[in-house]
């Protein structure tokens, strides 16, 4: 049953992304292009899949226990570290370059092409190495405020 | 075109409907980047399964119903170099920051999430910036 749902919910999350025009890179592209000829599109598409996320949670918050079990994942500690600054700074300039970011890219890999492969192929092997440079960043982060 | 902005809003309510699926029957969260690196690093291994099952739709809905409707473009550039870069960029950054625009921007902003919050304000203010050193720069896109 986990699986089926699991299943439905990245199908509809999908045909969301198609529907929506974020799989279309010119859209994204146009969107972050706030000093040139913006296109507004993606801030209905945000504000709409926030809409049934925001009772979702409140239904969480009633529920307690999720339909098919376990529990709800803890909210996380309000803090703004290093590493969730300077990995949304590197993940921003990608979406810009590219007008790609994970779920359009997955989604899209079917009708994306050989550069929709290449990107999708080098976003895997920056997710790889990513815990590396995370923990390199901790040590060095850690080593300054010591020596300060 | 004019009707684009519905088309936005309906595809944006579907993502936020499969968001809360995710989230009230599974009990997880419903983040691209964290479901892809979860899988890479082999961090709980009981939920592999529902994270390819989510994968699987994730490829082949969109995959069928585009075919279905005689092909799709998604315009990315030709630039092999600029694709690599991005690709590699938008890999690391997600998994340092923990999330992207599924996980970060809508789980995160509908719960309120200071970090979530902070971190797509981040991320679209990069990309933002990376379009304007793109074009007035370098001279392309």
């Amino acid at each position: 049953m986990r699986i089926l749902t699991a299943f439905v919910s990245g199908g509809v999350f999908g045909v969301g992304l198609w529907v929506s025009g974020m799989t279309d890179t010119r859209k994204v592209i146009g969107w972050l292009d706030f000093f040139g000829n913006w296109d507004p599109t993606l801030a209905f598409v945000i504000g709409g899949a926030i809409i049934p996320m925001f009772v979702a949670w409140r239904l969480a918050a009633w529920r307690q226990v999720p339909a098919l079990g376990g529990i709800f994942p803890a909210a996380p500690e309000p803090r703004l570290d290093p590493a969730l600054i300077i990995g949304s700074l590197m993940f921003g300039a990608g979406w810009g370059l590219a007008g790609l970011c994970p779920g359009p890219a997955i989604a899209s890999i079917s009708w994306g092409g050989l550069q929709g492969a290449v990107f999708l192929g080098s976003m895997v092997l920056g997710m790889a190495v990513a815990p590396r440079l995370r923990g390199g960043l901790e040590s060095r982060l850690k080593a300054a405020s010591s020596s300060s | 075109m004019q009707s684009d902005w519905i088309w936005g809003l309906s595809g944006g309510l579907m993502i936020g409907t499969a968001a809360a699926i995710y989230l009230l029957v599974n009990g997880r969260i419903m983040g691209a980047s964290g479901i892809v690196g979860g899988l890479i690093e082999g961090t709980a291994r009981g939920v592999a399964g529902e994270r390819l099952a989510f994968l699987a739709g994730l490829i082949l809905v969109p995959g069928l119903l585009v075919v279905m409707n005689g092909g799709a473009s998604t315009h990315i550039t030709q630039n092999a170099g600029l694709v690599i870069v991005a690709g590699l960029l938008v890999g690391v950054g997600t998994r340092l920051a923990n999330g992207c625009t599924s996980g970060h921007g809508v789980c995160g902003i509908s719960r309120l999430s200071l970090r979530g919050i902070f971190a797509t304000i981040l991320y679209i203010l990069a990309g933002a910036i990376t379009i304007v050193a793109l074009r007035q720069i370098v001279g392309v896109a």
